[in-house]
């Protein structure tokens, strides 16, 4: 009797591992495996062919290059002012699709913005570039109209890469802010209204605290993405957009210094972690809380 | 304190028409209970005074200030909503004190004033749970003392113990009786329970498809129905209808009678032009009783049989096909399939005509009269 329970339970578990494999091989061949090397690389010096010595030398070649540090940084404050424009856009979008906007409207509205997914990233990005370069659409409108006599260049600045970003991250910021605005229930802001609110004392005190899960989430992943973003600030940038992710495709592809590489690497994860950390803190939600 | 007044209120959304020109007094201190079925308007009416929805014609007055346009916040009023409406990131205290927060109220009068509607409705120990940690009653009683904490004019209840237990609504039910006597607010109240309009109205308000049917005191509406959808509205069980031909008429009489049983005279003023026409005659279960002592006499056989204990309800068929209620007091002994006869006193009928309109009663006792 017990045995046969015994048997029942093992076998239960041996199903359940069986089922979890294919998530837990994932786990740990393309996220830890792959991280544990990077940092035992960037933690190594190569001293010739073939032979490497443990050393700190490219975290510290990190901080004394300020280009790389200045990159770093740069990077850091960029992506979250993306994210922050990314929220402040997406937010009344977001309302609008969840709470005023009734019907088919509704649907229609949310699927505008899927619709830019649909191609890849590159070819969003190349449709941001024809509209900005020198002898692009807008530019061109802009001598036809009069206001510009010569060729306008908008690409290749600080503000076309926000542009581009902030375009790129709009759905993931859509997405789970119309989710959690959605569960909102109208009579609390009704309720806010005769209580005497106002639009913005409401927004304020019911519906931001409501939606803060959903704000964290959203932000998490749209700073992740764009953190991590290589193509759109390289493209539209150009030359000077100085994004981290572009040092570490420099160390890894042109230098072919994989132990640098590594370093960066390292170093972004370490980034991303203490943002969003540091951010989670502040607006006081979990982890948990966010992805549940 | 206030009193309200509606005049020729519209509401329409888009192409449908929902309430059709309501107009009402509602008198400082008054308790009035909008009742009706269920899609009739009286959320849309309440919400219309609260000032959550707009209004398509009329005039709205609170203190003789028309305030159509006025947004909720000036307007007075604190809605209880059937949901509750409480916040969820918010302590007790934090949601009765959110409406005085909103009006810059300053910290120590909010804290008196919570304090104070927290000891009324026995909050005290609650005050710094979130409504997650509340049960239903609770949060309904979190749900007035955000209301009573602002002072309203005028107090707005949304069916507010539809999502309580029978046992807990009974309760509630006395307690927002007791804030009435002792707060003496105007409030108008919304239900579908005629047993909660019955007991808490000092006035009822019957509509029906955005119509205002009937305005009365509870034994008004009880006893004097000026239409054939209050009759058979107000009173449970039901008032039973039946068919029945004018046959002659007198000044105060009538004589009326049906196929299979009925032949009555009643007490009614009812027009030369009536006879011979199809009537409908109301009689409430409690004022029929088996046998055939009083004037008005109905029978048939008994196809169910519920009995409740003080009382047992009989389920006539009449020869007609209708089904009659009555309701005989304690242990009665018939059983299904009897041939049961059954009379009430011909003050308690009721008769309207082909539109539903009731026909004046006249020279009945004083056990079928709303005067006290
Ligand atoms: N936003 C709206 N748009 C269109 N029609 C509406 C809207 N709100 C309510 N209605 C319609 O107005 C009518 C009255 O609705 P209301 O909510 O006032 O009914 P009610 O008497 O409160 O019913 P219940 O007892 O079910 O709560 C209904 O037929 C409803 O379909
Ligand atoms: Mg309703």
């Amino acid at each position: 009797m017990s045995n046969s329970a015994a048997v029942k339970s093992g076998g239960f578990r041996l199903g359940l591992l069986l089922l979890a494999l294919p998530l837990l091989l994932w786990l740990f061949l393309l996220v830890i495996l792959p991280h544990i090397d990077l940092l035992l690389v960037s933690l190594r010096e190569r001293i010739s062919y073939g032979k490497y010595e443990f050393s700190l030398i490219n975290y510290v070649e990190f901080f004394t290059e300020p280009l790389y540090w200045n990159t770093y940084v740069r990077t850091a404050v960029m992506s979250i002012f993306a994210t922050v424009l990314t929220l402040i856009i997406g937010f009344p979008v977001s309302y609008y699709i969840a709470k005023v906007i009734r019907g088919k409207g509704k649907n229609a509205l949310f699927l505008m913005c899927l619709i830019p997914f649909w191609v890849s990233e590159l070819v969003r990005t190349f449709g941001w570039m024809i509209l900005l370069r020198e002898s692009g659409v807008i530019s061109n409108l802009l001598q036809w109209i009069g206001v510009a006599d010569g060729p306008v260049e908008m690409l290749y600045n600080d503000a076309a890469i926000m542009v581009g970003l902030v375009y790129t991250s709009m759905l993931f910021m859509v997405v789970p802010l119309v989710s959690v605005l959605d569960s909102l229930d109208d009579s609390l802001i009704e309720a806010g209204y005769d209580l005497g609110g106002n639009a913005f004392t409401i927004t304020r005190d019911i519906v931001v605290p409501h939606a803060m899960p959903g704000i964290a989430s959203g932000c998490i992943v749209v700073f992740m993405l764009t953190l991590g973003n290589y193509l759109t600030p390289n493209l539209l940038g150009g030359k000077d957009s100085l994004w981290f992710t572009e040092q570490i495709y420099t160390q890894f592809i042109t230098r072919f210094n994989w132990e640098s590489g590594s370093a960066f690497g390292f170093l972004l994860l370490v980034l991303s972690s203490v943002i969003v950390w540091v951010g989670l803190k502040l607006s006081k939600q979990t982890l948990s809380q966010t992805v549940g | 304190m206030a009193d309200l007044k509606l005049d020729q209120i519209r509401k329409r959304y888009g192409a449908v028409d929902v309430l059709h020109g309501i107009d009402l007094d509602v008198k400082d201190g008054e308790f009035v209970v909008f009742v009706g079925p269920s899609g009739c308007g009286k959320s849309t009416l309440l919400r219309i005074i609260a000032g959550l929805e707009e209004i398509t014609g009329g005039e709205l007055m609170i203190d003789g200030d028309v305030v159509n346009t006025k947004s909720p916040r000036d307007r007075g009023i604190a809605m209880v909503f059937q949901s509750y409406a409480l916040y969820p990131h918010m302590t007790v205290y934090k949601n009765m004190a959110f409406g005085l927060k909103l009006d810059k109220q300053d910290k120590s009068a909010i804290d008196a004033r919570v304090r104070e509607a927290a000891r009324i409705l026995q909050l005290d120990q609650l005050l710094d749970r979130r409504p997650s940690e509340l049960s239903g009653g609770q949060r309904q009683r979190v749900a007035i003392g955000r209301a009573i904490v602002r002072q309203p004019k005028v107090f707005l209840f949304d069916e507010p113990l539809s999502n309580l237990d029978a046992a807990l609504r009974v309760q509630t039910r006395l307690e927002i009786a007791k804030l009435h006597q002792d707060l003496k607010s105007t409030i108008v109240y919304v239900t579908h329970d005629q047993v909660e309009a019955m007991t808490l109205a000092d006035k009822i308000v019957v509509m029906n498809g955005g119509n205002v049917e009937q305005v009365g005191s509870p034994m008004q509406l009880y006893h004097h129905p000026e239409t054939r959808f209050v009759a058979g509205f107000i009173g449970s069980p039901a008032m039973n209808f039946t068919n029945v031909r004018i046959d002659a008429v007198a000044p105060g009489k009538v004589t009326v009678s049906a196929p299979g049983g009925i032949k009555s005279v009643l007490p009614f003023e009812v027009p030369q032009s009536e006879v011979g026409k199809i009537v409908e005659l109301g009689i409430r279960p409690e004022h029929l009783a088996p046998g055939d002592e009083e004037t008005l006499s109905v029978n048939g056989e008994v196809d169910v049989v519920e009995k409740l204990g003080d009382s047992t309800y009989l389920y006539i068929k009449l020869a007609n096909g209708d089904r009659v209620t009555v309701r005989a007091p304690g242990h009665s002994r018939i059983k299904i399939g009897d041939m049961v006869t059954a009379s009430a006193p011909a003050g308690a009928a009721h008769l309207f005509d082909g539109d539903g309109k009731a026909f004046v009663k006249v020279d009945y006792p004083a056990e079928f009269s709303a005067e006290e």
